[in-house]
């Protein structure tokens, strides 16, 4: 390993390199903040630069600080203005953007940065130390094993995205795993519930869709309600605060240090990827903090930025696991890059690190460098990232109007998807007004096609719903995700009736 | 009936109609080859139907007690007159047209209107400010996304580009 090391390190460390990573953590973190563009879209753009550099190396190295890059970029957005560009980064507008109207934005920046950091150093650190090993458990999980791993994923955020209103929370969930259903799936090679609208054979797109969930209702919210928009006036003051106090740092310090481990080996399990593992990242320190910090998730909480962050960070450093030692992508930015390396006559798998050492351990040396170069170009550029809150509102909310149309736009590049976009963005706004949560819509249909892929094939390997019983660890996963729906409801129903003075029996 | 239980009797809809289709409709035309195999395009969609309906009807009947909005952040329904309701209506009507204008007048031209046209209906008057904010955004954004990104953006109205 120590020889690996060193070969990844002198190959990290030319100039060339070194330009590299700092350039795609630029591009990432730039464009990653406009709302609509998350890593996938931006490492597919990015491909053909890739490409053109010829090094393998070196294009790996650019293109994975690009995905550092735009996962930060994206809570920065998420943050800031609410409207996060990328599905892993939704869980940290939970906290970030209330902690942005407490005018706190710097604060919560802050927080975001140091977290990223230490998630995707950790992340980099159990890379290189359980790569090898990590691979052979991955192995081990069977598409049941997946179902019921997503299952659980959606139980979770499910249970905490409703305090109270569960069923509100699973309804949207399956109101977005039925329109993950529709379109030409991958299983079958026939056209779902499109109703004979050509536009609707390919499915609705993410990026329309997360844009018309998150950015414009909230965009609409600020134009209803202007006192909601505190930029123009207050912002200059919004700023201020960027430190961190001691008793904040040390009560993020065991979140990060937890995340960052959890975030990595859901990174690692297919599928699951950065989103799950922020959800499921932001739900666990729900569920253990103290009765009075509990309350303060969801209001701007500094647990409840640093849980998603590091967990986000440690997860994408986690799903080069399975693309590198196994050359299966686990998640749609790593089946990106998997295209990429396969463009640059690099054929990832258990031989890679044989064959040709030096990408992998340059990947690996780059990752650290990639979090570095975040911590040290973000914290200082945090002032000015903030800026974007300086804008008055009469200006700021016709662009993000704008930047909402161009991300369902340059996605899909047809006009329809705009209309598409309108229409979701009206139904969105409505389920607001009605309290029911959004974000599980979203992960559903981003975990549809997935769960149904790995439900296809566990009932064709079982010959029907066998597979439930016959392998344990699927089963005590769905038990797991049951007791997620069922705990808060229990809890709830409990406290209320001691809160009413009824005895509950124990 | 809250606003709440009223938006769960349309998605009640919306999965009976769902599920309508998953159970009688989409196996019809499927080869009898595959009605052999443990899996059907319409298997899952059921099990999605079965849930929807059951969470709908939970909200519907308000099984699930709700704890009451405490968020004062939230709009409040009851004072919606008290809103800008015309503004955010008129935005959205922005947008539709943004998007019917898009390919006719160009990235640049419709760009342009839509951003000094919202900030209008927003209540900016500085009408030149509002011109260059809009011109130098418009021009920058299709620069960056065209030439920088190299994804293709029309700048020009369709007559003016042959397309």
């Amino acid at each position: 390993m120590l020889e690996g090391l060193m070969t990844g390190l002198a190959t990290a460390f030319t100039f060339t390199n070194i330009l590299m990573v700092i350039g795609g953590c630029l591009i990432g973190t730039f464009i990653g903040m406009l709302p609509g563009l998350g890593p996938m879209s931006i490492i597919a753009i990015m491909i053909p630069v890739a490409i053109t550099i010829g090094d393998p190396s070196a294009a790996l190295i650019l293109l994975a600080g690009v995905y550092y890059g735009a996962v930060f970029g994206g809570s920065t957005s998420s943050i800031l203005i609410n409207a996060p560009g990328v599905a892993s980064t939704v869980a940290t507008s939970f906290d970030g953007y209330p902690m942005t109207r407490q005018g706190k934005a710097g604060k919560a920046l802050t927080v975001a940065a140091i977290s990223s950091f230490a998630g995707g150093t950790v992340g980099a650190v159990l890379l290189m130390v359980f790569a090898p090993a990590l691979a052979s458990v991955a192995l081990l999980f069977h598409s049941s094993e997946y179902f019921a791993l997503m299952v659980v994923g959606l139980s979770a955020i499910a249970a905490f995205a409703g305090t109270g209103q569960v069923s509100k929370a699973l309804l949207m969930t399956f109101l977005g795993l039925i329109m993950a259903t529709v379109g030409e799936g991958v299983l079958f090679n026939a056209p779902r519930f499109t109703m004979g609208i050509m536009d609707l054979q390919s499915g609705f797109g993410f990026i329309t869709l997360a844009m018309a969930m998150f950015a414009l209702p909230e965009a609409i919210y600020l134009v209803l309600d202007p006192n909601r928009s505190k930029t123009g006036d207050g912002a200059s003051n919004e700023i201020k605060d960027l430190r961190i106090t001691k008793d904040e740092a040390k009560r993020i310090t065991p979140v990060i240090g937890r995340q960052s481990i959890q975030g990595f080996f859901i990174g690692v399990l297919p599928g699951a990827g950065a989103t799950i593992a922020s959800f499921l990242g932001y739900a666990v320190e729900r569920n253990i903090a103290s009765k009075e910090e509990q309350e303060q998730f969801g209001k701007g909480s500094v647990k409840g930025i640093a849980a998603p962050e590091s967990a986000n960070n440690a997860a994408c450093t986690g799903s080069f696991v399975p693309l590198l030692t196994l050359g299966i992508p686990g998640s749609g930015t790593t089946a990106i890059l998997l295209g990429a390396l396969i463009a640059l006559n690099v054929s990832p798998g258990p031989r890679l690190m044989i064959d040709e050492p030096q990408i992998f351990w340059a990947v690996i040396i780059s990752m650290y460098l990639g979090n570095l170069v975040l911590l040290i170009l973000n914290l200082p550029l945090i002032p000015y990232i903030a800026k974007v809150l300086a804008v008055p509102r009469n200006y700021l909310i016709p662009f993000i109007l704008f930047f909402t149309l161009m991300g369902a736009y340059i996605g899909q590049n047809n006009a329809t998807e705009l209309l598409i976009l309108v229409g979701f963005g009206v139904c969105a706004t409505l389920l607001r007004f009605a309290d029911y949560p959004l974000a599980p819509l979203l992960i559903g249909f981003i975990l549809g096609p997935l769960l149904e892929n790995n439900f296809s094939r566990a009932m064709q390997l079982y010959d029907g719903i066998g597979f439930i019983w016959e392998r344990p660890m699927t089963l005590a996963l769905l038990v797991l995700a049951v007791i997620l729906v069922v705990l808060p409801s229990y809890r709830q129903r409990r406290a209320r009736n001691r809160a009413e003075g009824v005895a509950d029996g124990d | 009936m809250a606003i709440d239980r009223w938006i769960a009797l349309v998605i009640l809809m919306l999965c009976l109609a769902y599920g309508y289709a998953a159970y009688f409709t989409m196996d019809q035309l499927l080869p009898p080859i595959m009605k052999q195999r443990p899996i059907w395009p319409s298997t899952f969609p059921k099990v999605l139907a079965i849930g929807g309906i059951l969470m709908s009807l939970s909200v519907l009947l308000n099984l699930e007690k709700t704890p009451e909005k405490t968020d004062p952040a939230d709009i409040n329904l009851s004072r919606l007159g008290e809103y800008k309701v015309g503004q955010a209506l008129m935005l959205l009507g922005l947008m539709v047209a943004y998007a019917l204008l898009l390919r006719p007048l160009g990235f640049l031209g419709a760009t342009f209107l839509f951003l000094t046209a919202g900030s209008y209906i927003l209540g900016e008057r500085r009408y030149v400010l509002m011109a260059v904010v809009a011109a130098i955004a418009a021009g920058f954004i299709w620069y960056l996304v065209d030439a920088v990104l190299g994804i293709f953006l029309s700048p020009l109205p369709s007559f003016m580009n042959g397309v």
